[in-house]
C-alpha cells in the first residue's frame, strides 16, 4: 500500500513535468487500471525476475551476462520428481493437455488447473483443434526415455526459461499451474509409446 | 425430408472440411455467408436512440457532446480516438468520453453510469455498447486516423506499448504473447499480430462487433478486458489509463485502415 501511494505521488509529479515520463510508472498505471476479480488478486501484477527481464518491447534487453545468470539460475531451481518417477498416466495427462482452466477470474478455484497444450501445440494428430504459437509436438515420443530425455522434458514443463529465457511458454512447474502428479501425466502423454501423440497418422 | 437430410449432411460436410482446413478463412465464409445480415444493425439503432434521448438531472441528450469534432457531430469521430480533449485535460478512448458526457451534460452518476459497463451473457446489451456501436458505425468505412498531436497522445502510445509487452500473472502472459507474431492461431482461433499494421488495422477496424457466441454486440474495451481475464490477470476497468493506452497502441498502428465496424464474430 505504502509502495502503491508512493507510485501515485510519482505519477502525479511526472504528469505535471512531462508527459513523456509517464511510462516511467507503468506499475502504478497498472494498479490504478485494474481491480482485483476473484481468484485474480492484484499481487498477479508484481512481476519477477524473468517477468521483468522478459518484457522488454520488441525482443530481448541486451544485457547478455545477467540473463545467463538469469537463465542458469532458473535451471538451478528446477524441482525434480521426489521419487524420480517421470512417467504417469497418459489417458490423465490428455485431459490435462486438453483443458483450458485454471486460474482465471471466471474459473472454480476447487477444480483442477489445465495445462492447455493443445492452445499453442499440435499432439495427437487426430486433434484439429490445435494452436501453433509453440512447435508440433506430434510424435515427441520417438525421442526415446533415456534418463537424459526424462530430465529434458520434466525441465521444459517445469520452467521453461531454464533453457530458453523469454519462451512465452507458462513455467507449469515453478509457478505451480500444474501439480507434480499432472506433470507426470502429462510427461506420460508426450512419451509413452502408446499415447495418442504417437500413433502414425492413416 | 430426405431432401433436408441432404441439406444437413451437405452443411455438415461443409462445416467439417472448414474445421479440418482449421484457418480463418472458414469464418470468412461465413461472414460471406451472412452478407450483410449482422444482427448488430439493432443496436446501431438503439444507440441513436440513446444518443437522442433526454436523460438525468438534467433531462438533456447527448447532442452537446463533443467527441472531438465539435458538440454533437457523431459522423467520422470514432476514427480519431483514442484523442486528448483540452476540458478534461487527458486521453480518453470513446467509452470514457461517453461516460464524461453523461456526467457533465447529462448531471448523471459517474458509479452508476460506469457500474455496469459491458453486459454478461444472456443479458441484453448496456447503454454504452449500444452507443459505442451506433458511433463506430457512423464512422463505417473512414480511414482510421487517431490523433498523435499532443504529447499527452504520443505518451499512450509508448505507455501503451510497454502494457503490451509487460509479463504477469501466473503464466506470465503479456498481450505479446498471443499478438506478436503473424499467422499463428490458439486452437482454431486465428490471432491477428497487433504490432503490424495489418494485423492491427484488421482488430482495430472490425470492433465493435456481434459475438454469434454471444448473441451480443462486444466493444473493444471489453475485448481488452476479456483478454486480460484469459491472461489470469485482475480486471482491466473501462476507461483506465492502461485500457486507453492500449487502445491507443492499436489504433496509431492500425492508422490509415477503414473501419470496417461493427464487425460479426464467432
Amino acid at each position: 500500500m505504502k509502495r502503491l501511494t508512493a507510485g501515485i505521488t510519482i505519477a502525479l509529479s511526472v504528469s505535471v513535468a512531462t508527459w513523456t515520463a509517464a511510462s516511467d510508472d507503468i506499475e502504478a498505471v497498472l494498479q490504478n487500471s485494474f481491480v482485483a476479480k476473484n481468484q485474480a488478486t492484484m499481487d498477479r501484477l508484481e512481476r519477477d525476475a524473468v517477468q521483468t527481464a522478459c518484457s522488454a518491447p520488441r525482443g530481448l534487453p541486451l544485457d547478455n551476462q545477467s540473463l545467463t545468470t538469469l537463465r542458469e539460475e532458473r535451471l538451478n531451481a528446477v524441482v525434480m520428481p521426489a521419487d524420480r518417477q517421470y512417467l504417469g498416466d497418459w489417458q490423465r495427462g490428455a485431459e490435462v493437455a486438453g483443458n483450458g482452466r485454471g486460474l482465471q477470474s471466471s474459473d472454480d478455484p476447487t477444480q483442477p488447473n489445465g495445462g492447455n497444450c493443445y492452445a499453442c501445440h499440435q499432439l495427437a494428430p487426430d486433434e484439429v483443434a490445435y494452436g501453433t504459437l509453440g512447435p508440433s509436438l506430434t510424435g515427441y515420443g520417438a525421442r526415446g526415455q533415456s534418463e537424459a530425455m526424462l530430465q529434458y522434458t520434466w525441465t521444459k514443463l517445469w520452467d521453461t526459461h531454464a533453457y530458453n529465457l523469454c519462451s512465452h511458454m507458462p513455467r507449469f512447474g515453478a509457478q505451480g499451474i500444474l501439480t507434480e502428479q499432472q506433470l507426470k501425466d502429462v510427461m506420460a502423454y508426450l512419451l509413452d509409446p502408446t499415447s495418442p501423440v504417437n500413433q502414425a497418422t492413416e | 425430408m430426405k431432401r433436408r437430410n441432404l441439406g444437413f449432411t451437405l452443411f455438415a460436410v461443409w462445416l467439417c472440411s472448414a474445421q479440418l482446413a482449421a484457418n480463418d478463412g472458414v469464418f470468412d465464409q461465413y461472414r460471406d455467408l451472412m452478407g450483410d445480415d449482422n444482427p448488430a444493425v439493432f443496436v446501431i439503432d438503439e444507440g441513436e436512440e440513446l444518443w437522442f434521448t433526454p436523460q438525468g438531472p438534467e433531462s438533456a441528450t447527448l447532442e452537446a457532446c463533443d467527441l472531438g469534432l465539435g458538440p454533437g457531430v457523431t459522423a467520422g469521430t470514432y476514427v480519431r480516438f483514442p484523442r486528448y480533449f483540452a476540458d478534461t485535460d487527458a486521453v480518453m478512448d470513446l467509452e470514457s468520453r461517453l461516460v464524461h458526457c453523461m456526467t457533465t451534460i447529462q448531471g448523471r452518476d459517474l458509479e452508476t453510469v460506469t457500474a455496469k459497463p459491458y453486459s454478461l451473457r444472456g443479458d441484453f446489451g448496456t447503454e454504452i455498447e449500444a452507443l459505442v456501436t451506433w458511433l463506430a458505425a457512423e464512422s463505417e468505412g473512414a480511414t482510421i486516423a487517431p490523433e498523435q498531436t499532443h504529447a499527452a497522445e504520443r505518451a499512450m502510445y509508448t505507455l501503451g506499448e510497454e502494457i503490451f509487452y509487460y509479463r504477469a500473472g501466473p503464466h506470465d502472459f503479456s498481450c505479446a504473447t498471443c499478438h506478436e507474431q503473424s499467422d499463428m492461431r490458439i486452437r482454431l482461433q486465428a490471432l491477428p499480430d497487433l504490432t503490424s499494421h495489418a494485423g492491427a488495422a484488421e482488430a482495430w477496424g472490425s470492433w465493435p462487433a456481434y459475438r454469434i457466441s454471444q448473441g451480443l454486440v462486444r466493444t473493444m474495451g471489453w475485448r481488452l478486458r476479456d483478454c486480460f481475464r484469459q491472461q489470469r490477470w485482475p480486471e482491466l476497468q473501462m476507461g483506465s489509463e492502461a485500457s486507453i493506452a492500449l487502445q491507443t497502441y492499436m489504433a496509431v498502428n492500425a492508422a490509415g485502415g477503414i473501419m470496417t465496424a461493427p464487425g460479426l464474430k464467432r
